[in-house]
């Protein structure tokens, strides 16, 4: 596949490029602190000062988009990782031995499948406390069954190939015909997986931000920025739609991208 | 899957044992004194093991004794009166739409494949498909509702006073829900038509001089469907759990608000009772969807 | 055969046409019901408490303003602040101040069509003081020692101490003899209560045999949106007619309307947690009361609408309130970071600690990352907030202690000094700040027990003065209260008090 014709990997490209090279840019340099305050200058329109203007405490709001957006696509990135990592160790161990604690194990899957989130997510946020990090590990739970799931059932099939049957009888142990055999096989069933994931977490954390369950003020994130905003629709529509708009431009990016890797790109 | 539904409503219930604060420091506020809250702990029995009381819940709840809620002084069931209605118009009538918006602009669509209007849809289903509902929420109530006045904000009535109004007002919350699904679904049974189309068997039709619609109709849609069909059962599933937020966004007094008011009240019954109710959903479809497949396609086993 | 699809896609869009035409045609409809004479739609941020018991519900503000409406007591706050005879006509009090003597006003129903009686009056001040189960319902009432109908007009109080601010805690509302609220809510109010819907809404009614001037509007709605936002956009659209307790921000958001300024009535400051590290450390304590330059927070959190205070009282409490420790601490930064530096704290090892915000209330939330930025900006202080659930706040901060500082705001319940300063004597049991101070409690102690008027207020002042003196907590200020409601709808009236009081509110025109 030639990457270079696929539009959807070049618009992809392109938007995923712009938002993360903001979002390091933002790292460093922010044409003010997203944090500063300023009682003079409050809920002001975009003007060359301010390219999207102020909030309501007079903060820049294109410096606490950029921020908010580190900070959702960090926690998206990390809640990925730790799903991804966690699942493939619980379906590929699942998926290989089978058995009852299969069976015990997928049952509980199923059942924090259709848990509500948000309710697994503040007893989780209980647990671990609030802020950035351990939002992360909140989230991070509440991925674990569908990756869980994804690897279980490649592990699963993969485990009746022919190479694992030589790989055994060549005396290999099962970790080791696991990890380093069977592993490897599914990575490319996993990779539309994770970019849905990623896509799925940045949603996940803005409607929690947006609920009110999520990063901590006074720091920057994407959906408490929406909330705040939705008060002030009549005079600062631009603050709301300046928010949503670095959501939809971080999912629509991620989601081109691995379309264009051949995933086919939507949630599930 | 009543083992999946048991194991749910028992997660439920631990997991009040984690978050702090119970009914009893909320129903005081700032009249607690431990003495007061012992003794109405005693009272409420919530002094007792926590696996005894799930027990009790449990016992109540097959008999359908759905307990008291903490929080109204009334039975869980006069809590819930109504709101599973206004989750379920909302949730069913955005599913319809859902349907209504992809079936026939993913079939649209596949007939000019490659064409300018084709280009531009999945342009735009991209765009759709990353908007958060809650945000199109926002953008409805500034736009039709702020601007426009196509609809009043916070202006929800009950169907009992007045049916139409009531579905009127459901109208937008459902398409912020719906649009993004919808666009999920099209790019779907687009891709999944167009998959079909290359198929010999299409081939074959076609050289037996039947139209374009009629190949569609004959042959093409039933396979095209299958995958579809999974997903849109399934998507029920997403569009129940997911409902809270938007309930949220137009003020809407359904499960998933009473649902948000609970866990802050420590109302545990009514959480409990409106968890099983949205599980039971979720688990369903799921269900409804590998019957669908299965009975479709015979080679896929149930797993 | 294009055009079969074209013509089902155009059935989709007339279908998707009629649900929006529906929703058009429920603009009208329910437009037309509200303007139903005398029919009012109120938003209330809150649901209410569980059993709308006026002897139990008392620990939400917003239950207690709405059951305003409903119940009465023998006495109720008017709008200046003062105490006017109700359920009873007229009441007297011996030298002592420890027996009240009440006579019962005539003609005065219940919503059930009953007559009140001297019966009704033991009945609902011995259940609300506990005097049968031991146990008060009512914390004010703990005083009763004995209440007794001497005839069929004359109900007369006895109290275990002499205190002089008795009458007011007589608010606590009359129900009939022998009922629970748990069974049917029936007061004597200009309202009677008709329903209720959980996290939906309240329905009250004008009561037709009130004995005083009755309520202007047939019917009020209290419809509950909890979200700010939504609240604001409801205003907006006409969906509801009132709304109170509104931020500056939200306010400017409604200019259009018609907007009321008045204030909260409660005290809301950085609570901090005198009785454990780092706020044990008065230099620490008053190291941030002259860094938080109150003006500088009203200004960012609230556009510069509120009333600074000083310490734990505010204007509406009149002659009890101390202007002048509103400036007790200047601004001052340089004093601020020597306090800081004595009590070992430097930019290398920052004062570093949590305040406990409820994620609900945004007033507070606003308040506090104004705080929080102004902290950061001395360099030495690093201030996080902890945002909660109410539930989570109750039983960790306020129940508990177990917290750093809070941002929250202090109401009181009767229009007494004491039901602001009470707490912080050092055993009460709601003294969540672990305030502990000998002057204090003999202060106060002062206070409550004499019946001279003047001593009584000199001996508050003196309580409040200990507080600022100590920097028991950082004080900020009185919110400013914005009622907005639609340019149809006059007649609100503000309390000193957390209440709504809806029967003078009326639509015009």
């Amino acid at each position: 596949m030639d990457l270079r014709h696929n539009k959807n990997f070049t618009a992809g490209a392109f938007i995923t490029g712009l938002m993360v090279g903001l979002i390091l840019i933002g790292m460093v340099w922010t044409p003010y602190d997203p944090n500063a305050m300023d009682g003079r200058a409050k809920m002001l329109a975009p003007c060359a000062r301010h390219i999207l203007g102020t909030d309501n405490f007079g903060r820049d709001i294109y410096s606490r988009v950029v921020e908010g957006a580190g900070a959702t696509a960090l926690i998206a990135a990390a809640t990925v990782a730790i799903g991804l990592v966690a699942g493939l160790i619980i379906g590929g161990v699942t998926g290989y031995y089978g058995g009852w604690l299969d069976e015990v194990i997928m049952r509980l899957n199923d059942a924090l499948t259709a848990f509500p989130s948000i309710l697994l997510a503040l007893v989780l946020i209980a647990l671990f406390g609030g802020g950035k990090y351990k939002i992360i590990i909140a989230l991070g739970v509440l991925f674990i069954p569908s990756f869980a799931r994804i690897v279980r059932a490649e592990v699963a099939r993969q485990k009746s190939l022919d190479y694992v049957a030589s790989a055994r009888l060549m005396g290999a142990g099962d970790m080791r015909i696991l990890f380093l055999h069977i592993l490897p096989n599914i990575v490319p069933v996993l990779l539309p997986s994770v970019a849905i994931g990623f896509n799925n977490a940045v949603l996940a954390e803005a409607s929690m931000s947006y609920l009110g369950v999520g990063v901590k003020p006074p720091d920057a994130s994407l959906g408490r920025m929406l909330n705040e905003a939705q008060g002030y629709l009549m005079s600062a529509p631009w603050y709301a739609i300046s928010a949503g708009a670095a959501i939809i431009l971080l999912v629509l990016g991620f989601g081109l991208l691995s379309e264009g890797l051949g995933g086919d790109g939507h949630a599930s | 899957m009543a083992v999946t539904l048991l194991l749910i409503s028992l997660l439920a219930f631990l997991a009040f044992q984690f978050i702090p604060g119970d009914p009893v420091t909320n129903l005081l506020g700032s009249d607690y004194t431990p003495e007061r809250a012992a003794a109405l702990r005693h009272e409420m029995g919530l002094d007792r093991n926590v696996f005894v009381r799930y027990w009790d819940w449990l016992t109540g709840f097959v008999t359908g004794d759905m307990g008291e809620s903490y929080s109204y002084g009334m039975t869980v069931g006069q809590v819930m009166e109504g709101k599973g209605a206004v989750t379920a118009a909302l949730s069913l009538m955005a599913w319809l739409l859902v349907i209504a918006i992809s079936i026939p602009l993913g079939i649209t669509l596949s007939r000019y494949q490659g064409g300018r209007l084709d280009r531009v849809f999945v342009a735009m289903n991209q765009v759709f498909m990353a908007i958060p509902p809650f945000f199109l929420g926002i953008l409805f109530t500034y736009v039709f509702g702020l601007v426009l006045k196509l609809f009043v904000p916070g202006g929800f009535v009950r169907p009992e006073q007045d049916f139409w109004g009531f579905l009127g007002y459901l109208v937008f919350p459902a398409l912020a829900i719906a649009i993004p699904k919808a666009a999920m679904v099209t790019k779907l049974l687009r891709s999944s038509i167009l998959g079909q189309m290359g198929q010999d068997y299409v081939r074959t039709a076609y050289s037996r001089g039947n139209s374009r619609w009629s190949v569609l109709k004959k042959h093409v849609l039933r396979n095209a469907l299958l995958p579809v069909v999974t997903f849109v059962a399934m998507t029920l599933a997403d569009i129940v759990a997911g409902s809270i937020v938007v309930e949220q966004v137009f003020a809407l007094p359904g499960l998933g608000r009473l649902l948000l008011a609970s866990i802050g009240n420590r109302d545990y019954p009514v959480v409990q009772c409106i968890v099983v109710i949205i599980a039971f959903v979720v688990v369903f479809m799921n269900y409804l969807a590998d019957v669908v497949t299965q009975t479709i396609d015979p080679r896929i086993r149930l797993g | 055969m294009t055009k079969r699809i074209l013509a089902l896609a155009m059935a989709v869009l007339m279908t998707a046409a009629l649900f929006v035409g529906g929703g058009q045609s429920a603009f009208a409809a329910s437009g037309s019901a509200a303007d139903a004479a005398g029919e009012i739609t109120v938003g209330i941020a809150s649901d209410l408490d569980s059993s709308l018991d006026p002897h139990v519900s008392s620990s939400l503000a917003g239950t207690r303003e709405v059951l305003f409406n409903i119940y009465e007591g023998l006495m109720k706050p008017d709008t200046q602040g003062n105490l006017i005879p109700a359920v009873a006509e007229s009441y007297t009090v011996n030298d002592t101040a420890d027996e009240y003597t009440f006579t019962l006003r005539e003609g005065v129903r219940f919503h059930n069509g009953n007559e009140v009686t001297v019966g009704d009056i033991v009945y609902s001040l011995t259940r609300a003081a506990g005097l049968e189960t031991g146990e008060p319902l009512m914390a004010t009432l703990a005083g009763v020692k004995a209440v007794e109908a001497t005839d069929d007009k004359t109900v007369v109080v006895t109290l275990s101490a002499p205190d002089a601010e008795f009458i007011a805690y007589t608010t606590a509302a009359v129900i009939p003899e022998g009922s629970d609220p748990a069974d049917g809510i029936i007061g004597t109010g200009p309202f009677k209560y008709v329903s209720r819907s959980p996290q939906e809404n309240v329905v009250i009614e004008r009561f037709d045999d009130y004995w005083g001037e009755p309520a202007r509007c047939a019917k009020v709605t209290f419809r509950i949106i909890d979200d700010g936002q939504a609240m604001v956009m409801a205003l907006h659209s006409g969906a509801i007619d009132l709304a109170a307790h509104l931020d500056a921000s939200q306010a400017a958001e409604l200019s259009g309307l018609n907007v009321l300024e008045g204030s909260m009535n409660l005290v809301q400051a950085l609570y901090l947690n005198n009785a454990r590290a780092p706020f044990d450390d008065i230099r620490v304590r008053q190291a941030l009361c002259y860094a938080i330059d109150k003006v500088m927070v009203i200004d960012l959190a609230c556009d510069g609408h509120g009333t600074p205070l000083g310490s734990s009282m505010y204007p509406a409490f009149g002659r009890f309130f101390d202007e002048d420790l509103t400036g007790y601490y200047e601004p001052d930064m340089a004093k601020a970071m020597e306090l800081l530096a004595e009590a070992g704290y430097s930019s290398d090892k920052p004062l570093k600690f949590t305040i406990a915000v409820v994620e609900a209330y945004t007033p507070h939330m606003n308040t506090a990352q104004a705080v929080v930025e102004l902290l950061r900006q001395t360099g030495m202080v690093e201030a996080e907030i902890q945002p909660m659930e109410n539930a989570t706040w109750y039983s960790e901060a306020y129940q508990g202690r177990n917290f750093d500082a809070t941002i929250t705001g202090m109401d009181a319940s009767t229009l007494t000094a004491s039901a602001l300063l009470g707490r912080f004597v050092s055993d009460n049991a709601k003294n969540f700040i672990g305030f502990a101070s000998d002057d204090y409690d003999a202060a106060y102690a002062a206070a409550v027990s004499t019946t001279d008027a003047d001593e009584q207020t000199a001996k508050f002042r003196e309580c409040e003065t200990i507080l600022t003196e100590n920097a028991a907590n950082v004080y900020i200020q009185d919110l400013a209260d914005f009622v907005v409601t639609q340019t149809d709808i006059q007649g609100y009236q503000f309390y000193p008090l957390y209440v709504m009081d809806m029967s003078t509110v009326c639509r015009v025109g």
